[in-house]
């Protein structure tokens, strides 16, 4: 192996996981998040059509490749008439991919909170909105973080996939370096190198999460 | 003012759980100051009326009438007139419906039998939200207030501690606290010693007791039969959804009238 390519292609690389990887991870995630949780309140909630468009666009989601769905956005959207650059055509679709998978989860620890919180809220005289932001939510989001987690660290790497639809995340420049040095095991180990330190650290973040939403529990 | 003027009133409150009727219209009056204590054996309905009140379970038919705020007892929050909602009421749609049970809420608090403090939130917390965030008090008077009941339980130094740092008995008297810090006009303690041990019992009661006292109006669903005789003036007993027997505590207590009165007395004292 040739290690002066290795740490030549380390700057670009880091570059594009700074510029792309990571910006495309965190704007996806954090609007993903808004829409799982609209999605999830829709799904709890006693109206049946806010009840079935919920169910429906959770079944869409989980039920269609992450790919078909980029190149949907990005090649199949035109054909109607509606072009979309390749960067917001990446973050609309891991924004509502994330928002498909997420919801399920935030359902989930919605549901787990025992009722009597509910009553205790409506006791001292919330409405079922604000029962639901102050009192259900905050317990609700320790239950989540780790399979929260589980999704931030799945979106980080699929957004490889972009590069499919010409995005210079991280990826394409290992395929682009590649391909000019024909050092192919190299670039796209030294990817997954880069790749697996992001998760990493990442792990270590949700630790550090969960130990503080953990302040309040038996131990 | 009349002293014997009601804050609760109850008119032929029913209500099913699919085909199982548990509440068989009941009438019940509690006069301002006064504690009624309800007692009977499980399933008898007893919680479902303390829930209807709070709003916290939807009655089928009957209403319910809480009393107008004394103007002197709390003049932050006006008097307002006695506000009846009335169950069987048709036509209403559910969003009014709603409205009009929050308004009655506004006028109750209830101590639950498993605490159901805020985890997330420390104990001082937990007192203030609802004053602070809801009744929308200036949060330094929230806070005074709350510190001051606190202490009036015995639990100032656990201001800062959340509720799992706490006993059973702690956190029920927590509880207690948040109640009395939405100054209800009527206090709804629902078997607030049955999911204690039986050593932190005694501390929670030496409290309510002390409220009833002080001239709270109460509605207490309880095992206990010493301490409903020690602090209730009315007991109900009920059992099946209708009220069996209702009268001056000692008399309910001691001589019952009805058999089934008898037999539900009879056994608990027996367990003691």
């Amino acid at each position: 192996m040739d290690l002066d390519l290795f740490w030549s292609s380390l700057g670009p690389l880091l570059l594009g996981a700074i510029q792309g990887t990571i910006p495309v991870a965190l704007t996806s995630f954090a609007l993903g998040l808004l829409l799982a949780l609209l999605i999830a309140v829709m799904r709890i909630s006693s109206n049946k059509l806010a009840n079935g468009v919920g169910r429906v666009y959770i079944s869409i989601i989980r039920g269609t490749p992450l790919l078909v769905q980029l190149f949907v956005i990005f090649y199949g959207l035109p054909a109607v008439g509606v072009k979309i650059d390749p960067w917001p055509s990446a973050i609309i679709a891991f924004s509502l991919n994330v928002g498909g998978y997420a919801a399920e989860i935030i359902r989930a620890a919605i549901l787990s909170v025992p009722r009597g919180q509910w009553e205790a809220g409506h006791m001292i005289g919330m409405s079922r909105n604000q029962t639901l932001l102050r009192i259900i939510l905050p317990q609700a989001a320790r239950v989540s973080v780790p399979p929260l987690s589980n999704t931030f660290i799945s979106l980080v790497k699929d957004t490889s996939l972009a590069s499919l639809i010409l995005v210079t995340e991280m990826f394409r420049v290992a395929q682009q370096v590649a391909a000019f040095s024909q050092e192919f095991m190299l670039l796209y180990l030294e990817a997954a190198l880069i790749y697996w330190v992001i998760c990493l650290i990442l792990s270590t973040a949700q630790t550090r999460v969960e130990k503080r939403l953990d302040r309040y529990v038996a131990h | 003012m009349l002293p014997t003027e009601p804050v609760l009133q109850v008119r032929g409150l029913s209500k099913s759980f699919g085909s199982n009727q548990v509440l068989r219209g009941i009438d019940l009056d509690v006069p301002r100051g006064k504690v009624v204590a309800l007692i009977g054996p499980s399933g008898s309905g007893k919680t479902t009326i303390l829930r209807s009140l709070n709003g916290l379970e939807m009655p089928d038919a009957g209403s319910v009438t809480v009393g107008a705020r004394e103007a002197a007892a709390d003049p932050g929050k006006g008097t307002g007139d006695a506000l009846t909602v009335d169950f069987a009421e048709a036509g209403m749609s559910k969003k009014a419906r709603a409205h009009e049970v929050a308004a009655l809420r506004d006028r109750s608090a209830m101590v639950f039998q498993h605490y159901n403090l805020f985890p997330h939130m420390t104990v001082l917390q937990n007192v203030i939200e609802g004053p602070v965030q809801v009744q929308k008090r200036p949060r330094a008077e929230a806070v005074a207030e709350a510190e001051a009941l606190l202490a009036r339980v015995g639990l100032s130094e656990k201001r800062d501690a959340y509720p799992f740092e706490l006993s059973g008995g702690q956190q029920q008297r927590v509880g207690i606290v948040r109640a009395l810090a939405l100054k209800p006009q009527l206090l709804l303690f629902d078997e607030p010693t049955s999911a204690l041990d039986p050593e932190l019992v005694d501390d929670v009661l030496a409290v309510i007791k002390e409220l009833a006292d002080e001239g709270w109006t109460m509605v207490i669903v309880t095992h206990e039969l010493a301490f409903a005789r020690q602090t209730a003036d009315e007991v109900v007993f009920m059992d099946g959804g209708v009220v069996v027997e209702r009268g001056p505590a000692v008399q309910v207590l001691r001589e019952p009238k009805e058999e089934r009165t008898r037999a539900f007395v009879r056994r608990l004292l027996h367990e003691i």
